[in-house]
């Protein structure tokens, strides 16, 4: 499969191209209304780097404080996907140096250099230059297959930013494996022939480059442990990109520290460590929701932890996801542009005949399928490509798309999990419910794609503001453009209040909730390059929703069961309120013994209520545990229960004679004050 | 002239308190005893409802049936009630030992605290507070004199009777121009009749009309006692009616407005009511008459347009219900009376009969009424 894509960008190449008719460098004509050969005159050729460099808001550079995002998000995409391809765990740095430490605390933005190091398989030497110094030259663009990164522009665009906003070449460190040599390269791209050009080119042995151990005392310290920072034992081979750009390093929303922190979340089989800048913008008010974890707060094995302003997320599971298989098209999906395109290139590389075509260049195609195919355009199976006529191939689409097929395959998906988003929400967000749940896979235009949600509620979450929705497509999360994107439209689409919260009309719900949302696709329809949403096709939006809706039902019991226990807690408050008063007049009635009564009451109480310890379903019915099956894909955190009402019997103290002893120390069981050891099941 | 009732009060009220107290200690060890063998706490409380109330056509008035609710310490609705009948029980039993009464008001302070270590109050208010005495009475099987208890005095008496309260003589003729209060208990240890020349008893539903009549000094011109409950007659009242009407013989007619709320008090008067059925064997009048005013009033009388008062929803829906009481709905009078008033479509108070003359009630009505014998009953 080649060409849709392509076709999509030389349209919008195209479109933009009119847009701005105006090419530097003709001279303006005195007279109005220009000739067709005058106009011949100005017609030529846009290279794709010239396009962007001017278009770079496309893809994520629109200001200083996202382009220093982007750049970041770029680099980590790669070095996460060709681990991945690799089969190697990654183990990431991101450092980030102030060029310009020394500015005046008005400046807008500063220099910084952006490196980021992988212990990925490497870049062989003779490919560096175009990997690097070309837009759409990768290596993910023709096929189907779910990576990160799809078009062939991310890093070299993040580089071309750098070299227009500060004139620096990009520094590339590569070691394409163990025993082979590094190499040191420095490039800067031509967008006028989207070609780089190569400033220095030597073998080095300096990898990963030693000089970032003792850039700060955080990572000073850090190096000093084995395996704790760019340790030459772990990046045995890999590769190693900076770029110096003009950009803005602020915390909170949309920043390098949440980009990092929810990739963690999303890729618990990676480590990762970050070296912020030594000076930081915090003139920010929003603060994200993913407040830091707490060194002993945290649940799932991984903690984040921080170390002189080194930050590492340390990788949560110890084996790489399963590897995600690459598939051919699926008939149905394709347009007939598509087909003929598809045509042509098996004609150039194979002249083979149009049943091997069919059973060669699609998925689910069987022989028995590729023949019916040819009898039904009327040709023999034996028919050579290269001898097929225009009608023909118009039949032929149609044949395909009203064949009967099985759906594509799914092992080329390989969704985060339940555990995993459970364990990655407990993580990052301290909410008291937790409820987490995968779809089965589904297919849009052919491709295959496969939606996860998970939604944490209650416990620290603000519960009057609007839902917080983060989304990730193939594990990459997406900071901006929120409400352009296909997953906040089922989210608004999703009757919350069902699930007794609050949602006013055509927006997000309110209250203590995080909703997650992933889409893993052999590609993933952004709506722009810069990656930050996804298009909104009917089927990826219905999936989301349905997604949605498994959660949203999950919550929904578990706050009717809460309300059902907290009623039994509530009574166990009233009883034990009443029993010191029966006791005393009791004791005053017929001279019975206080304490003696009092204790016996007390031990009634208790056992009326332990029903206040078990699960209650939405008929107040005890819920066991073996036979509820749904519990899959919940997690909730006791502590964080909200006190039901006030507890007197320990709080505020009592005057001691109305008070029988043997009230001062009653334990109430989970409800202590740390959340420690909530389970995943 | 009747028998006149003479019991020695001190001896009397000795042994009611020494059976109060014997009931109470019981009905705590039994509770105690209870929980501790490990049982839920429980007192059994006869049913003060409606469904639990039983029309007695032979003797004429409501009783209570047999039904009891478990008052229940671990239940959620009933947990701070059933502390507030050991507290109150608490109290009665320290009034007995004390040889005290309590107002209702005073009991309700007497029970009320904070409870230890919240700031719940033992008692929203004396609603709940009487409420739960009402429960205590029916549950140890006490009255409410017997629990050493009275309500604020809501009753006038004058007329030909001289009585002795409290070793007091009180001769109902001199009683000026208020009359003479009728405790909360008359009971025959309290009040004693002395003398009775009055040959029956007028009892109005209004301190207002009442004092028309005394004003006008009808009691001494028709030898009769006159009576007053302020509406709905308290249990004092109703028993020192009961008591004239059982101990002396004399019949009692009664004077209320011609709308629901009249017949209602006539139906408590005459066969007791739902909450109080267990007391209707000392407090109904069977043979209670009801004088007035009728709706056929407004034509016999010739009233004007303007005494008319509109029913309004609720009136007709109280009125149909208590054309359904067992007691008026066997009696086709009173199923008239009402039918004529609904159809009327609107009510009439006593004080209506002023439009004719100030003392039109005491010189033609009620004199009329009584001669022609003309009353439902
Ligand atoms: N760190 C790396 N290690 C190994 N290979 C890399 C690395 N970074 C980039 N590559 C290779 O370079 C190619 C181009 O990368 P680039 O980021 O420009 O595009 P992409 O990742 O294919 O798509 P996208 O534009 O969506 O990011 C990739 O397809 C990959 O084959
Ligand atoms: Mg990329």
């Amino acid at each position: 499969m080649s060409g849709t894509e392509a076709v999509v960008m030389e349209s919008s190449k195209r479109k933009s191209a009119q847009d701005h008719p105006q090419i530097a460098g003709t001279k303006p004509k005195r007279s109005r209304g220009a000739t067709a050969d005058e106009m011949a005159d100005r017609q030529r050729d846009i290279s794709v780097s010239e396009f962007f460099a001017k278009n770079r808001h496309l893809l994520g550079f629109d200001n200083p404080r996202k382009a220093l995002l982007t750049t970041v998000k770029e680099a980590v995409d790669n070095c996460l996907d060709a681990c991945e391809e690799g089969a190697i765990l990654p183990e990431l740095s991101v450092i980030i140096e102030d060029l310009q430490p020394d500015r005046p605390a008005s400046a807008k933005s500063s220099r910084y250099r952006v490196t980021v190091v992988d212990n990925g398989p490497g870049i062989v030497r003779k490919q560096v230059e175009n990997i690097f110094g070309r837009l759409l030259y990768g290596s993910k663009f023709h096929r189907l297959k779910m990576s990160r990164g799809q078009q062939g522009i991310g890093i070299s665009a993040a580089g071309m930013y750098g070299l227009i906003t500060t004139g620096r070449p990009m520094v590339i460190h590569t070691k394409p494996g163990a025993t082979k040599a590094a190499h040191h390269i420095e490039l800067a791209m031509n967008t006028k022939t989207n070609r780089a050009e190569v400033t220095l080119d030597k073998e080095t042995t300096d990898f990963p480059p030693k000089r970032f151990r003792s850039l700060t005392a955080g990572t000073r310290s850090l190096a000093g442990e084995s395996g704790g920072f760019l340790d030459a034992a772990v990046y045995r081979h890999g590769t190693c990109v900076s770029i110096e750009l003009e950009g803005r390093y602020q915390r909170g929303r949309g920043s390098v520290d949440e980009f990092l922190e929810l990739t963690a979340i999303a890729n618990p089989h990676a480590r990762i460590v970050f070296v912020p800048p030594s000076r930081v913008n915090d003139d920010d008010s929003d603060t994200p929701i993913l407040a830091k974890v707490e060194a002993g707060a945290a649940v799932v094995a991984a903690v984040t932890t921080e170390t002189q302003g080194v930050t590492v997320f340390p990788r949560a599971v110890q084996e790489l996801p399963p590897e995600a298989k690459e598939i051919q098209p699926h008939p149905r999906g394709i347009e007939l542009g598509t087909l003929l395109q598809m045509l042509k290139d098996f004609e150039a590389s194979d002249h083979g005949t149009l049943f091997n075509f069919l059973r060669e260049r699609f998925c689910r195609v069987s022989a028995a399928t590729a023949g019916s195919l040819c009898e039904k355009v009327g040709l023999s199976s034996r028919r050579k490509v290269s001898d097929l006529d225009p009608s023909v191939t118009e039949k032929l689409f149609d044949a395909l798309q009203n064949a009967k097929l099985a759906p594509p395959p799914t092992d080329c998906l390989v969704p985060i999990g339940v555990r995993q988003l459970l364990a990655g929400m407990l993580k990052g967000v301290r909410a008291e419910f937790y409820a987490a749940s995968t779809r089965e896979p589904a297919v849009y235009r052919g491709r295959p794609f496969q939606i996860e949600a998970a939604i944490a509620f209650g416990g620290e979450l603000p519960g009057d503001e609007t839902a917080r929705v983060i989304r990730f497509a193939n594990r990459v999360p997406l900071l901006f453009q929120q409400s352009a994107c296909s997953s906040f439209k089922a989210v608004v689409e999703t009757s919350w209040r069902n699930y007794n919260l609050q949602q006013p009309r055509g927006s997000l719900p309110i209250g203590p909730l995080v909703i997650m949302i992933h889409v893993a696709s052999v590609w993933v329809p952004f709506t722009s390059e810069s990656k930050e949403a996804i298009a909104d096709y009917d089927e990826i939006r219905k999936e989301m929703r349905l997604a949605l809706m498994e959660c949203g039902r999950k919550l929904g019991t578990y706050l009717n069961k809460r309300q059902q226990m907290q009623r039994q807690g509530e009574r166990r408050d009233i009883f034990e309120r009443y029993i010191g008063e029966v006791s005393k007049a009791l004791h005053d009635i017929a001279g019975v013994d206080t304490k003696k009564v009092h204790d016996a009451l007390l031990k009634q109480a208790r056992a009326h209520t332990a029903a206040a310890d078990q699960s209650l379903d939405v008929d107040g019915k005890v819920v066991q545990e073996q036979e509820s099956p749904d519990e899959e894909g919940i997690v909730v955190v006791q502590s964080a229960m909200p006190p039901s009402i006030e507890r007197p019997t320990k709080r505020t103290p009592a005057p001691a004679t109305l008070r029988p002893a043997g009230t001062a120390d009653v334990k109430k069981p989970r409800k202590s004050a740390d959340r420690d050891g909530p389970s995943l099941f | 002239m009747a028998k006149i009732s003479k019991l020695s009060p001190s001896a009397a009220t000795k042994a009611r308190d020494r059976v109060t107290s014997q009931k109470i200690v019981a009905m705590a060890e039994t509770v105690a005893k209870r929980a501790l063998s490990g049982k839920e706490p429980v007192v059994s409380i006869p049913a003060r409802t409606r469904s639990n109330t039983i029309w007695n056509k032979r003797k004429g008035i409501l009783q209570m049936g047999d039904a009891a609710q478990e008052r229940q310490l671990f239940n959620l609705n009933q947990a701070k009630n059933f502390m507030q009948t050991m507290l109150h029980s608490s109290s009665v039993k320290t009034l007995i030992e004390a040889e005290k009464t309590l107002s209702l008001r005073g009991m309700f302070y007497k029970g009320l605290h904070t409870v230890a270590g919240t700031k719940e109050k033992t008692f929203a208010d004396q609603d709940e507070s009487d409420g739960i005495l009402e429960d205590l009475e029916v549950s140890i099987g006490a009255l409410r004199e017997e629990l050493r208890i009275f309500a604020k005095k809501a009753g006038t008496i004058v007329g030909n009777v001289t009585l002795v309260d409290s070793g007091d003589e009180i001769d109902c003729r001199h009683m000026g121009s208020g009359g003479y209060a009728i405790p909360s208990i008359v009971e025959p240890d309290v009040i004693q009749f002395k003398k009775c020349e009055a040959e029956f008893v007028l009892h109005v539903e209004k301190n207002t009309v009442w004092n028309r009549f005394n004003e006008d000094r009808f009691w001494e011109k028709h030898n009769c006692i006159l009576t007053e409950g302020g509406g709905q007659p308290p249990r004092g009242v109703r028993r020192m009616l009961r008591r004239l009407n059982e101990e002396l013989g004399l019949p009692v007619y009664c004077l209320l407005d011609c709308d629901p709320w009249g017949h209602y008090i006539y139906s408590v008067i005459k066969q007791g009511s739902i909450s109080l059925a267990f007391e209707s064997e000392r407090l109904a009048i069977p043979d209670a008459k009801f004088l007035g005013i009728r709706s056929k009033d407004y034509k016999a009388c010739n009233l004007s347009d303007d005494v008319q008062i509109a029913l309004n929803d609720n009136d007709v829906k109280r009125a149909k219900e208590i054309a359904a009481y067992p007691w008026f709905q066997a009696h086709k009078g009173w199923q008239r009376e009402i039918e004529g008033l609904l159809t009327s479509g609107f009510k009439m108070e006593v004080e209506s009969l002023i439009t004719k003359d100030i003392s039109y009630v005491t010189e033609v009505y009620v004199p009329q009424r009584l001669k022609a014998k003309d009353w439902l009953d």
